[in-house]
């Protein structure tokens, strides 16, 4: 295994730092621990069901239809009511508000309104005095269905024509003349499966009335805000009768984005109508059952290259499973439709894309929110030409990049202005040792009869931005207090990814004082308002520049002051390492602050950021959606069993492209676990529904998320050393939540080269994802009854 | 939980009443009065006492964020041995007699960390950190086992504990690193694992502390609703389920603990095994390995795994490391899931049951133990005393294959296990046995008639694979379609064929370590 650079290098100099010898205590660029690391370990960090409990707290449980679609006929719920404990039942003909929790458009209710559309969707909900209580009273409901014929799954959807949102289109060129025209045309059709996002806390929410009929929630959710609003809604009230508070989740990746309306507004219906503070906390079965996951796809392509492998002309469809609502299946897709170039120049394209509604579970954001799926579409294509061509893959790969000063209009219109492409991919190239390894390995497979390796190289480039421009803002409030230590608030979300650390390393730069000077406050709709989703991997880039923005006004008043009090030039004031330089003279920081309070300086203030640069017209799919790309490469290699399709990774390298990374430690863990996280949705993630609609693999005894055991044991992640954000983000650094999943791709791509061996050359095997041993063996079988075996 | 049933600090010497469990926790004895018998140790950490560091993720043993450790007396009854386990299944009254240890007990009194934790957090093997916790007790656990573990050792210690957020290197990264922190003197807790390690004035105390909990008389609790009971004697356990044979037998509770958490069953009696001296005996004798009903998979896999080295990686990949520590063998047979790991690979080593009834004991054949779905030849009043599990025949080639979606902590698609004997090239005895394939775990009859007395060659191999089909009509589910089972079933035979003909197939998880 590989120590990543971080460790054993000293921390990279900050950028924005002259003064190498005297820093302060997490610095921009420092590796420091996550900011609740201590706690963590101790089991002292305070999750929402850590927190005391009132002594009137209620708990919570969902009755769930059990069927995919149907009229509710006749609900007897006498038994729930009359349970050991129970002490109310809701069901929608009692909530006062809105009956919806769809975070675009409202057709996503909170309790079934007599029809329901899948498995799990929750029809009523249950308090009584313990938590077995209400989950064995919300068992006891005798409910009469009138089914409603179900569709199931996406290919049935497409056929039935049934969609949660219109289809859309993104062209460029002439597609069907260039296919016509190529020399070389390739069809077919691919499957790739969707995922649970397996957060390790589950679903909670706790509503707890206070005064005036108002609710106070915690809510394990990336996105308070919409919680707040969509509660208020529910129990008929606004914005301003609810307070919503996260101090940090175990864990999101997406499935915290909306499903947690859900929860939050069933525990504040609750409260609202019992007076009473309300949890609801779901079993980890049911949380599987009833929350949304990745979209699976179907993806079908036709293809027109030339000898060489560079792409003529390429026509996509796409079809996702939306479930039975839109949720947030429109981003989701369009985002899919902006990465199936991923880091090729399609020149003649047509992608098409289908919102396929289905009766199951409304599918949702996960980690990479659909370009995931459309970089599956394209990586599968280029691979196939390759296999086509008997050329290495990663040499088509190389003919189609986009290139720098020419080719570099990806289909929506955007010009790339960052590509770094070929460099990452020729570094990694290099440092994997990928063409002596690939001829290792073919020369392995021919010797080895049961046993195939295979090796993949992939690349990522991915876009960072909301794709709708309006959620591109950010807000932050900074006090300092009279001792000079400060709380920081900003309407980004704490789920592991080290938000809060990073964002505290940009305010104690800014300031210039140690990080343990800045206490880290929970998000808090009623410290700062509206805030976006912690999504789309930009977190730190708009959360960071607002509490940058906060920290450098109350900065500007230390300095307009001190420059007054000390009779000294602005310019002549600097912050460094905890002191101020006030021309020849230096005071603590702390000093400084309580002279200023003394002179009634304010030293609270609001930080306010929205991206620049980004206009785009989602009616003509057109424009600059994002502000930048994130580009990474990886190195996978594989080994199968082709008597049993077991397989294993034996060695990975990545090259990731961090920019002037804010954290190395921090963005080395978002790169390590995303990659693994990938792997597991390309490998043993399965998720199955059976033909009544259930989903059969609703806990970790059915759905195989990677254990320690399948990290690679050899295993050497790096940051691209030259990275720098070309576009002026925080401290040049780029995005990292999302990115590196993608880098994962070159495990499917190598196990694919692996089957592909069992057929010899210009072989190209069906290979579905999720690439379980099953799914390996049924294309190692198909490829072995083509009759080539090498 | 009243004040009155949950006293604190009770003296050591006082004579512990029959219907009051004793455990030490936070370093103090702690006595409950007729708990709730199926209460889960988690339950009663979160809910009762609000020790909120340690967390649930799926109640049913299989994301490790509730793992606590256990420590017990060893066998001498003068050192203490230290088991991760799940406190999710676990049930409160079998921690009588026993330490809980959970995350909060690590942290040192000036609030500095325990090595443990100060390397998960330099290596930063935490992100949302809700995991964690289940990571350091698991951790913990093996600091005090293992002083210096490979990667694979790592590997199988953390196999039961799932990590969304950091892919796992940090963990691994810090679980090689532990060891070399400071520790604090004289303190059990943080003297990490020495092979010839004396016992420290700590350790003695505790040592002295469990003493004084342990108890020679039958626990029995009764909380108005349910009532459990821990015999010491196999003989008072035979009374007892003789007397209540609808009584449910409680060994590990690995399955049984589900069917409370999972499927919200009343069980109105319990009768626990854990504490039955003789079913926890386990000893190698001339012709057998003699495994009694109680012993931990753990355990229970020492011995096999030394006797049959094939059968290593099925025990390294049964479950995870607390599973197996609280789980039993004889709960695995007992239980007679189609899908249990250890039959197949007993049933072809020609495991013996010893079943008992008053006292009455009778031997069974593991092989003609399985009447069908979740059924045994177990009467009413019946139960498991021992396994035996012959020695291995010098002249007999044995493998055992698993094949699931996931390496670790997975169940099994298709298990095989198979042992042939030759003379010269011909067979004169072959055992086949899947699990996966039917409603139980089976011998695969036509096949190993179809193969016995002829020569061991591909020809033969095809005609076992062939006969396989009259065996086995497997289904589809979850884990695989019915014709990925049947095919590897096949495949399977295959793979025996060439591993025990000296052909090179070593297996993908062995390739590159
Ligand atoms: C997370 C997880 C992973 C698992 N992985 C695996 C795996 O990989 N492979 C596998 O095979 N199993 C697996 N299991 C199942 C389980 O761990 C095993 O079956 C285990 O061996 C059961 O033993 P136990 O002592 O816990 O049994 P218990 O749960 O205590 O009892 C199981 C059954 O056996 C009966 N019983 C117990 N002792 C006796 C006796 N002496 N006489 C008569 N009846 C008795 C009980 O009444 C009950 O019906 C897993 C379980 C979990 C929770
Ligand atoms: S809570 Fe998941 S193993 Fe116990
Ligand atoms: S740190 Fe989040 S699950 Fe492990």
């Amino acid at each position: 295994m590989h120590r990543p650079a971080y460790m054993t290098m000293d921390a990279k100099t900050s950028p924005g730092r002259q003064d190498a010898g005297q820093t302060i205590a997490g610095a921009v660029g420092s590796p420091i621990p996550h900011d609740s690391a201590h706690l963590h370990v101790s089991g002292e960090a305070i999750y929402v069901d850590d927190i005391p409990e009132r002594q009137d707290l209620l708990h919570l449980a969902v009755g769930m239809s059990a069927r995919p679609h149907a009229k509710i006929r006749k609900m007897d719920l006498s038994a729930v009511r009359r349970a050991p404990g129970v002490v109310a039942v809701m069901t929608a003909a009692d909530i006062p508000g809105e009956n919806n929790c769809g975070p675009v458009i409202a057709d996503d209710p909170i309790f079934a309104p007599g029809l329901v559309q899948y498995v799990g969707q929750s029809v009523f909900a249950v308090a009584a005095e313990t938590v077995d209580q209400a989950r064995k009273a919300a068992k006891l409901a005798t409910i009469e269905y009138e089914d409603l014929e179900a569709i199931l799954d996406p290919r049935a959807a497409l056929a039935a024509g049934s969609f949660v949102l219109p289809s859309e289109t993104i062209t460029r060129g002439d597609s069907q003349a260039a296919l016509a025209d190529a020399k070389h045309r390739l069809q077919g059709s691919l499957n790739v499966g969707g995922q649970d996002q397996f957060y390790l806390e589950g679903q909670i929410a706790t509503a707890l009335p206070a005064e005036d009929g108002d609710l106070y929630l915690y809510s394990s959710t990336q996105h308070p805000g919409e919680v707040q609003h969509l509660v208020a809604a529910a129990i008929g009230k606004l914005s301003k009768d609810v307070v919503v508070e996260c101090r940090r989740m175990g864990g999101a990746f997406g499935g915290k984005e909306s499903q947690p309306a859900l929860i939050a507004c069933i525990a504040g219906l609750m409260a609202d109508k019992t007076g009473r503070a309300c949890k609801l906390r779901l079993d980890r079965d049911d949380d599987m059952i009833m929350t949304g996951k990745r979209h699976d796809f179907v993806i079908d392509y036709d293809v027109g290259f030339d000898a060489t492998g560079r792409i003529e002309g390429i026509e996509f469809m796409f079809a996702s499973r939306c479930g039975m609502s839109a949720d947030l299946s429109g981003a989701i897709n369009d985002r899919t439709m902006f990465h199936c170039d991923n880091a090729y120049y399609l020149e003649n394209v047509s992608i098409v894309s289908h919102r396929c509604k289905t009766h199951t579970v409304s599918n949702t954001a996960f980690r990479g929110f659909g370009g995931p799926q459309g970089m599956f579409g394209i990586e599968y294509v280029v691979d196939e030409i390759a296999r086509y061509l008997g050329k290495d893959p990663l040499e088509v790969r190389k003919k189609n990049f986009y290139g720098v000063g020419e080719r570099d209009i990806t289909p929506y219109q955007q010009k790339i202005r960052d590509n770094i492409i070929e460099e990452i991919v020729s570094a990694v190239e290099k440092s994997a040792d990928y063409q002596e390894r690939r001829k290792e390995i073919r020369a392995f497979n021919k010797e080895s009869e049961i046993l195939r390796r295979g090796i993949a190289l992939t690349p990522v480039k991915f876009g960072i931005s909301f794709t709708a421009t309006h959620l591109n803002q950010a807000g932050a409030l900074v006090h300092v207090y009279t001792d000079g230590t400060v709380h920081l608030n900003h309407g980004g979300t704490e789920m592991g990814q080290g938000l809060f650390t990073k964002v505290a390393q940009v305010v104690a730069e800014e300031l210039q004082i140690d990080i343990d000077r800045i206490k880290i406050m929970a998000s808090d709709t009623s410290k700062v308002p509206n805030a976006s989703a912690t999504a789309a991997s930009s977190g730190s880039d708009i959360n960071g520049k607002a509490a940058q923005a906060a920290a450098a006004k109350i900065k500007r008043r230390l300095i307009r002051f001190a420059a007054k009090h000390f009779a000294v030039p602005k310019d002549d004031i600097e912050f460094i390492n905890n002191r101020v330089r006030i021309g020849a003279e230096s005071i603590s920081f702390e000093d400084l602050i309580k002279r200023a309070w003394f002179a009634r300086i304010s030293l609270s203030a609001t930080g306010f950021y929205r991206t620049p640069k980004i206009n785009y017209d989602r009616s003509t799919f057109s424009g600059r959606p994002f502000f930048y790309y994130a580009y990474g490469a990886a190195v996978s290699e594989v080994i199968i069993d082709t008597l049993t399709g077991e397989n294993r990774i034996l060695r990975v390298d990545i090259l990731h492209d961090c920019g002037e990374s804010l954290n190395p430690a921090i963005d080395m863990g978002q790169i390590e676990g995303g990659f693994s996280q990938g792997a597991g949705w390309l490998t043993s993630e399965e998720l199955c529904w059976n033909s009544d609609g259930e989903l059969t693999t609703h806990a970790p005894s059915t759905y195989k998320i990677p254990t320690c055991s399948d990290l690679p044991v050899d295993f050497r992640a790096k940051m691209f050393e030259a990275g720098r954000n070309r576009e002026p983000t925080i401290y040049r650094s780029k995005a990292v939540g999302e990115p590196p999943l993608m880098l994962s791709l070159s495990v499917f791509h190598a196990l694919r080269d692996a089957v592909a061996s069992v057929g010899g050359d210009r072989c190209r095997p069906q290979l579905d994802a999720p690439a379980t041993p099953e799914s390996v063996l049924k294309a190692v079988t198909a490829m072995q009854a083509e009759g080539g075996s090498s | 939980m009243n004040a009155d049933r949950h006293s604190q600090g009770a003296l050591p010497d006082t004579i512990c009443p029959p219907d009051t469990i004793r455990f030490v926790l936070d370093g103090e004895l702690v006595e409950i009065r007729n708990p709730d018998p199926t209460r889960t140790v988690l339950q009663y950490l979160r809910e009762d006492l609000r020790k909120i560091g340690t967390k649930e993720g799926c109640a049913e043993g299989d994301c490790g964020a509730c793992t606590v450790a256990i420590a017990e007396l060893d066998q001498s009854d003068s050192r203490l041995r230290v088991r991760a386990i799940n406190s999710c299944i676990q049930f409160l009254p079998t921690l009588d007699g026993k330490e809980l240890i959970t995350v909060e007990n690590l942290r040192r009194d000036d609030g500095s960390l325990h090595p443990v934790q100060e390397a998960m957090v330099d290596y930063h093997g935490s992100q949302c950190g809700f995991c964690t916790p289940g990571f350091i007790m698991s951790l913990f656990a093996l600091y005090k086992n293992n002083a210096e573990p490979g990667r694979r050792e790592i590997d199988d210690a953390l196999a039961g504990n799932l990590c969304r957020c950091t892919g796992y290197r940090p963990i691994i990264e810090a679980a090689q690193e532990m060891y070399g922190y400071r520790v604090v003197k004289d303190s059990w807790l943080e003297e990490p694992f020495a092979a010839n390690g004396k016992c420290g004035a700590d350790e003695k105390k505790k040592v002295e502390v469990l003493k004084s909990a342990t108890r020679s008389a039958m626990l029995s609790v009764d909380d108005g609703k349910r009532r459990f009971f821990s015999p010491r004697s196999v003989d008072e356990l035979a009374s007892l389920v003789e007397t209540c044979p609808d009584a449910v037998i409680l060994a590990g509770g690995t399955d049984v603990g589900l069917w409370v958490t999972k499927q919200h069953r009343e069980l109105s009696t319990v009768v626990y095994t854990g504490n039955v001296e003789q079913l926890r005996e386990l000893s190698v004798t001339k012709t057998h390995i003699d495994i009694g009903a109680a012993v931990s998979l753990s355990d229970a896999m020492l011995p096999i795994i030394e006797h049959y080295p094939e059968f290593e990686e099925l025990f390294l990949r049964f479950a995870s490391p607390p599973i197996r520590n609280a789980g039993t063998l004889g709960g695995n047979i007992a239980n007679g899931s189609p899908i249990g790991d250890s039959m197949p690979a007993l049933m072809v080593v020609d495991t013996t049951l010893v079943l008992r009834r008053g006292d009455q004991a009778r031997e069974v054949s593991l092989s003609d133990f399985y009447l069908d779905y979740q059924k045994t030849v177990l009467e009413p009043g019946e139960f498991l005393e021992r396994i035996l599990v012959p020695l291995r025949p010098s002249d007999t080639q044995v493998q055992c294959y698993k094949v699931s979606k996931r390496f670790d902590q997975d169940i099994s698609a298709v298990c095989g296990a198979y042992s042939l004997r030759r003379n010269g090239a011909g067979i004169t005895d072959i055992r086949i046995a899947y699990g996966g394939l039917a409603t139980v775990p089976k011998r695969a009859v036509h096949c190993e008639a179809a193969l016995t007395g002829r020569e061991w060659n591909e020809d033969t191999v095809r005609a076992g694979i062939e006969a396989l089909d009259r065996d086995f009509s497997p289904i589809t589910d979850m884990r695989s379609t019915a014709e990925y089972r049947r095919t590897i079933c096949g495949n399977l035979l295959q793979r025996f064929y060439l591993d025990s003909s000296g052909n090179a197939s070593s297996r993908v998880y062995d390739y590159g370590r």
